[in-house]
């Protein structure tokens, strides 16, 4: 990835919009069948608990790479025992206007659920192509405790965060996953075969240090966009990442760390074999997230100080999008302003039309919405339809 | 459980025509259906083909390639240039090359990739018949046509582990093939560009 910090400091404003025109699921969840225009830039959810509102940020997250917002298992998103669903979408995209869809479908012998991804009906090879047409990020409730939560929770929204900017990531995350896990597979097998863990190491060492940069390469760029952007009412936060290889591992020559990844693998692999797992690697990495002004960690912040943390990374990161990739994303912000002050929410929403970003928000009180006016479509959801 | 519409002869047909790569019990219902319907000029002589096939076929002893007969038609052509040899997972891979045409070369069919989540060793692959096969000379040119996988490319690298020292060139397919590319899903003109501009390792 080649990155030039001054071109994510401009104004997203040159940025293509991308936004979803239309939007159909097929047996999703509580929705039996919904067909939805979209006629505006914000789009606002209101309705009951359990009306069908995350449910529908959930489909809209469907058309990335990945599980969703959830990360829930297919057979769970299909309504009612149904053998499948569908989640279709029709995009001003980056490249032009595009029909995206994820279908899932129960194989008629195994009955295990398969996705397949379709661009303007073509099967695409992997969910990836998606973000060639959008991207997509989200802010929900459950991710309220990611700054005291377990570090897998924040490796996770990290490498989220990574992959809008570089789509090649999933990706590399996804192998060297699959390498660990071969390799501890390995150990706890006692093979002896050094040629065979020297083989899985050297996949490890090359994806994980392709994988740390990357991770870096954003955190840096976020600092930029940080530095950059006026005061607003959501802090300023900073971000310190430990990349899991050991501090100033990272500030050598590519070739040259994965050959130290490799080494102190193959040197760890007693201490590995005898603890059933990995000690040593990117996948121990952690993200530690401080308040700026009050120089105090994120994590021991006032909940409200941490939700507005968040959304202000989120911002930041869609400003970080914009400019890197040349499109606007699209945010899902689920439950966001009921947690708000009527102020802190009109200039959450000003702060969002200002990017000039299509954003779904949802909450039970319609009130809540009132400062966007006519800028919004306000729909109300009832049960799994509109009512 | 649906009743059953035919005899148990023809259920157990589409049971067995079911389980084909591309056909669902669908498909397989009304390929039977063709099948017994045109029992002289299809049923009895894909039966007698089958017939002769479980009889014949079997797994080259030089290349590993299934073919009807050992060695098998590509190692015993002699019109291919046996010096340049090919490395492929699966047969399925030796087609596709084939098929691009891609190179006159033979080939060596390693019976798929390491893979200790699936739980397959060097010992159920054709690894050391391959380090065999080298070592008893006449192969200048190696090229590693594994997949893109984690598994593909921890073959590939133990491959040449166990080739080092030896005098042959390694090469591999050049970049083009995408990440995690299965060579069998790609299209032939892909497939012949790339292995027209490998690199060695
Ligand atoms: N697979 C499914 N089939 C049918 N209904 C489902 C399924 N999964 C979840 N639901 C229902 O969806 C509702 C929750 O919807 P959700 O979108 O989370 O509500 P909210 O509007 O409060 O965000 C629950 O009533 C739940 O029973
Ligand atoms: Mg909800
Ligand atoms: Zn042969």
């Amino acid at each position: 990835m080649v990155v030039d910090e001054t071109a994510a400091q401009d104004n997203a404003g040159a940025a293509v919009p991308v936004r979803l025109t239309e939007l159909r699921l097929v047996d999703f969840r509580n929705y039996a069948g919904l067909r939805l225009d979209l006629t505006g830039r914000f789009v606002v959810l209101c309705g009951e608990n359990g009306a069908g509102k995350t449910n529908l940020l959930e489909a809209v997250s469907l058309l990335s790479p990945g599980r969703g917002l959830r990360r829930a298992a297919y057979p769970e998103m299909a309504r009612g025992g149904a053998s499948g669903f569908a989640v279709r979408a029709g995009v001003e995209g980056a490249a032009g206007p595009v029909a995206l869809a994820t279908t899932v479908r129960a194989d008629a012998e195994t009955g295990s659920f398969a996705r397949q991804v379709k661009i303007d009906e073509t099967p695409a090879r992997t969910a990836d192509e998606l973000l060639d047409h959008l991207r997509i990020l989200w802010l929900t409730p459950a991710m309220d405790g990611l700054f005291t939560g377990p570090a897998g929770d924040r490796r996770r929204f990290l490498d989220r965060l990574v992959l809008t900017i570089d789509p090649a990531h999933g990706r590399r995350a996804a192998d060297y996953e699959r390498a660990m896990r071969s390799r501890n597979r390995l150990l706890a097998d006692g093979c002896r075969d050094e040629r065979w863990l020297e083989g899985i190491e050297a996949q490890m060492a090359e994806l994980g240090i392709a994988m740390a940069l990357a991770r870096r390469e954003l955190t840096g760029l976020l600092r930029a966009i940080v530095d950059a952007a006026d005061d607003t009412p959501f802090p300023k936060a900073d971000l310190v990442l430990s990349s899991g290889l050991g501090e100033d591992a990272l500030d050598r020559p590519a070739a040259d760390m994965e050959d130290a990844l490799r080494l102190s693998l193959a040197r760890s692999r007693f201490a590995d074999a005898a603890a059933g797992r990995s000690l040593e690697g990117p996948h121990r990495a952690d993200l530690a997230v401080f308040h700026r002004a009050k120089a105090m960690p994120a994590a021991l912040s006032s909940t409200g100080e941490q939700k507005a943390l968040l959304i202000g990374l989120i911002l930041a990161h869609a400003s970080l999008v914009s400019s890197m990739g040349g499109a606007t994303p699209v945010l899902l912000l689920d439950e966001i302003a009921a947690h708000l002050d009527a102020g802190r929410r009109a200039a959450l929403f000003d702060l969002i039309d200002g990017l000039g970003v299509q954003s779904f928000l949802t909450g039970t009180d319609p009130n809540l919405f009132e400062a966007l006016g006519s800028r919004a479509q306000h729909l109300t959801i009832r049960s799994g339809t509109l009512a | 459980m649906a009743k059953s519409i035919a005899g148990p002869e023809i259920e157990r047909l589409i049971q067995l025509l079911a389980k084909l790569p591309g056909l669902g019990p669908r498909s397989a219902r009304r390929a039977t259906l063709q099948l017994v319907k045109r029992r002289e000029q299809l049923l009895a002589p894909l039966a007698a083909a089958m017939a002769t096939a479980v009889e014949t076929v079997k797994v080259c002893s030089t290349c590993g390639n299934i073919d009807t007969r050992d060695p098998c038609t590509i190692c015993a052509d002699a019109s291919r240039d046996h010096s340049v040899v090919i490395v492929v997972e699966d047969v399925a891979d030796l087609w596709a090359l084939e098929r691009a045409k891609a190179l006159n070369a033979a080939y060596h069919v390693l019976g798929g990739v390491l893979s200790p989540l699936e739980g397959i060793g060097p010992d159920e692959l054709t690894i050391r018949q391959l380090v065999e096969r080298i070592a008893g000379g006449g192969v200048k040119e190696l090229i590693l046509a594994v997949n893109a996988t984690v598994e593909g490319q921890t073959t590939a690298h133990y491959i040449m582990d166990q080739l080092a020292g030896m005098d042959v060139r390694i090469t591999r397919l050049a970049h083009g093939v995408p990440v995690g590319g299965e060579l069998d899903y790609l299209d032939e003109g892909t497939l012949a560009a790339a292995m027209r501009s490998r690199t060695a390792m």
